[in-house]
């Protein structure tokens, strides 16, 4: 363990959950203002976190595990250990000082959270266009780098990996995250409206095409980041899921990969909002 | 003959939409969306109802499907959906979360 001999304060907030990160250590406690300096907030934290760090190992490869353990949550993975409370909102964290396993964390409690409050995180790029929110989800070489990379300049990313949804008055919003894909740029810290959700598939020509509900369901479900085995918050997400499919378009898009895709997506908003 | 019991698995969450039952088993992400017969078969899986009785109280006379065919389907669909952890299955009466409410 590396001893710890101060102690360093800072609240990072993501799709309006404020955590306040503490470390007693100054090389860490920087890494953290440096890595979600977008996200930097001085609000007063609904949640607590811990760091105690520990001595560098390799870059895990392990799968996460998330399982409760009395009333804690435990998250470990071969490069940090979590225990986290959801009653009194505070938890502890021993890992490296690697950012990955900092990003991992902070994932999983966002995701156990959210699953609670009718929200998740999905495996998608999103962004605002005409001040309404898009994700676009799929596999790995679906294209939610590419189309990251074709949206116009007065776009604004929210993130080209790790998209935030809540609900919210207008049915869903998307919020900027900081977690970042291959395009390893930080999304903007903002929210918009959900316009529609498209699941992405490159080819010769753009097109949409409705999904069947079931079918739009089975394709979130199957791109929410969820860790925990526990049926309870499964049983939430199910549920979220199925009112997401009944208030959001779901839509698959083929689209080939150069700026028209995007002429594509405002008009569908177009015809969407005009409906 | 031994009777074949069915239970719902507490592991499981189910949600109806647009007609269709869609069932997920939290432990493995195993998704499945349920047809009409597989709905009513899952929907009388109380763990007391033998499964014969609910394929020919229910099957064959909602759907007007021949008992041997419904027997043969519904051995199927039990089966697959027991490999996945979502229906228990049982020659004994089993006790469900579900079939308590």
């Amino acid at each position: 363990m590396i001893p710890a001999n101060k102690t360093l304060d800072c609240v990072v907030e993501i799709g309006d959950i404020p955590i306040g990160l503490h470390t007693g250590d100054q090389h860490f406690f920087d890494l953290l203002c440096e890595r979600y300096s977008g996200f930097l907030s001085s609000s007063r934290p609904d949640l607590q976190l811990d760091f105690d760090l520990i001595e560098p190992t390799p870059v895990s490869d392990d799968d996460v595990r998330v399982r409760r353990d009395g009333a804690d949550w435990l998250f470990e993975r071969g490069d940090f250990v979590a225990r986290w409370n959801p009653v009194t909102g505070r938890g502890r964290v021993r890992q490296t000082t690697n950012p990955y396993a900092l990003d991992s964390v902070l994932r999983i409690l966002h995701s156990l959270v959210l699953a609670s409050r009718g929200g998740f995180l999905l495996h998608a790029a999103s962004g605002i266009c005409d001040s309404r929110a898009f994700l676009f989800s799929g596999v790995s070489g679906a294209g939610k780098t590419t189309i990251s990379r074709l949206a116009p300049p007065e776009a604004t990313l929210l993130t080209d990996e790790i998209s935030y949804v809540r609900p919210s008055a207008e049915g869903y919003s998307a919020y900027g995250t900081p977690f970042s894909g291959e395009l390893a740029k930080a999304g903007e810290n903002t929210v918009a409206p959900l316009a529609a959700l498209f699941f992405l598939e490159k080819g010769p020509e753009n097109r949409v095409d409705e999904l069947p509900p079931a079918e739009a369901v089975r394709r979130l479900m199957r791109n929410i980041l969820f860790f925990a085995e526990d049926a309870g918050l499964v049983d939430n997400l199910l549920a979220t899921a199925c009112d997401f499919v009944e208030k959001i378009p779901v839509r698959r898009l083929t689209f080939y990969p150069d700026s028209r895709v995007w002429d594509e997506i405002r008009d569908f908003e177009a015809m969407s909002t005009h409906a | 003959m031994p009777e074949t019991y069915i239970a719902r698995s507490s592991a499981i969450a189910a949600r109806m939409l647009a007609g269709e039952m869609m069932v997920m088993n939290s432990m493995d992400s195993t998704f499945f969306t349920l047809n009409e017969v597989a709905t009513a078969i899952w929907r009388a899986a109380d763990g007391r109802t033998p499964l014969r009785e609910i394929v020919h109280t229910q099957i064959c006379e909602q759907f007007d499907i021949e008992p041997e065919q419904a027997e043969r389907d519904a051995a199927e669909f039990v089966s697959e959906l027991s490999q996945h952890g979502i229906l228990l299955v049982s020659d004994q009466p089993l006790n469900s979360p579900e079939a308590a409410r």
